[in-house]
């Protein structure tokens, strides 16, 4: 006001004519501004702020629970790894044996062939060689016979075989 | 004041007076400059609060952050300093709060009327903090609220003239609360407008004034938030003697 600086005050702040007015006004300034905040912003942002916490707990606990599954995903994975190893040796094993049986079986008859075919050879060679001896003790006595006649000596047969049968057997 | 050095006229009160809008003479009623900064405060407030805040969202946009952030802080502030039953107050600190935050800011616009660095609009804050604190110290504690006064870990001989000493400094309390507040806004903007002011009256040196009431200005700034913070925790303060009046 204009008498303000007239009435050497100086302070429109101590300028008591004002102050019902300026009283009013705050009264129902404060008024106002307490309905709105307490009736309209502060529950508004109370809500979003517990909207959040709430949102932030349940993502965190969904988090974990996403953490558990993909653990037990991977415990079934190495489970389940583990398992078909031990199949696969298991398989392994199997057929290892298996051939090993085959293996046994063949080996036995072979051996059982070979054994076989063996003394068959064996007998033939003993055949071979009696009927060689055989031929040599012939030999031996038509030889001895005709060296015999052949100097002028009369030999019987029988003697002279008995003969040459024991020197052969003193020979072989 | 100041128009007794002629040539050099620097008015810095003027900005403080209150006018009424639409002219003529101003009754308790009329609508003045007052009516029109509290307005804007209300609306002010509010369009932050509400407006800044109207998308409610998840993920939230910076209106929405500074109007959680404001929440945020009072509330934390009325919880650790009053205490947790403190809470239920929580709407009219945050009002307090936000009235004495906005007046203070709207009243750093060149022009603008700043409804806070006047005594009677403090001291009926101030005054309003300290009956409403006092009767509900007594409503909730009866008599045992007097033992504020009685400090029952002093000396016996001690305690009447301590007492004395609390409640000199009790009442004390709503002066010094609200001139701290209309003291402060005030003498910031009186010296804001001499240097402005110097500005003009100084021609070419003009810019050494400028530069000064910018780092004033800057400085206001800070006072001005600074200074709704210390209302807001002294409210804060007495309401927990209001509550735990025990030392």
């Amino acid at each position: 006001m204009a008498d303000d600086a007239a009435n050497g005050v100086g302070m429109p702040q101590l300028d008591l004519s004002t102050f019902s007015n300026q009283i009013f006004w705050l009264i129902v300034t404060l008024f106002v501004l307490y309905y709105v905040m307490s009736r309209v912003a502060l529950p508004r942002v109370a809500a979003v702020l517990a909207d959040r916490r709430g949102t932030i707990t349940s993502d965190i606990s969904a988090a974990e629970e996403f953490k558990l599954k993909a653990q037990a995903a991977e415990e079934a994975y190495h489970k389940a790894k583990a398992d078909a190893r031990a199949e696969a040796n298991r398989i392994v094993e199997a057929a290892k044996a298996e051939m090993q049986a085959q293996l046994d079986v063949q080996i036995a008859k072979a051996d059982a062939e070979i054994s076989a075919r063996t003394a068959e050879s064996e007998r033939r060679i003993r055949e071979i060689r009696d009927s060689a001896m055989e031929m040599v003790s012939e030999v031996s006595k038509e030889a001895t016979k005709d060296i015999l006649e052949a100097f002028g000596a009369k030999a019987d047969a029988r003697s002279v075989n008995a003969a040459v049968s024991a020197r052969l057997k003193e020979g072989a | 004041m100041a128009n007794e050095s002629s040539g050099f006229e620097i008015r810095p009160m003027d900005q403080f007076e209150v006018k009424a809008l639409f002219g003529g003479d101003i009754s308790w009623y009329t609508p003045t400059n007052v009516t029109l900064w509290m307005a804007l405060t209300v609306v002010a407030a509010s369009v932050l609060m509400i407006y800044g805040a109207r998308g409610r969202a998840l993920v939230p946009t910076r209106a929405q952050s500074a109007a959680e952030m404001a929440y945020g802080f009072i509330y934390k502030m009325v919880e650790d300093v009053a205490g947790h039953d403190a809470v239920r107050f929580f709407p009219h600190i945050f009002t307090l709060f936000m009235f004495v935050l906005f007046a203070n800011l709207l009243g750093l616009i060149p022009f603008a009327f700043t409804t806070t660095s006047h005594i009677a609009v403090t001291a009926v804050l101030a005054l309003t903090v300290f009956l409403s604190v006092t009767a509900l110290g007594f409503i909730l504690n009866g008599t045992k609220f007097l033992g504020l006064f009685w400090v029952s870990s002093a000396p016996l001989a001690l305690r009447p003239i301590l007492a004395l000493i609390e409640l000199i400094s009790y009442f004390a309390r709503p002066i010094s609360h609200s001139i701290r507040l209309a003291g402060a806004m005030m003498a910031g903007h009186a010296v804001a407008k001499v240097f402005a002011g110097f500005a003009s009256a100084l021609g070419a040196a003009f810019f050494v004034p400028v530069l000064a009431v910018t780092a004033l200005y800057a400085l206001e700034l800070l006072v001005a938030v600074i200074q709704a913070y210390v209302f807001t925790i002294l409210t804060c303060v007495y309401l927990r003697d209001a509550l735990h009046p025990s030392h």
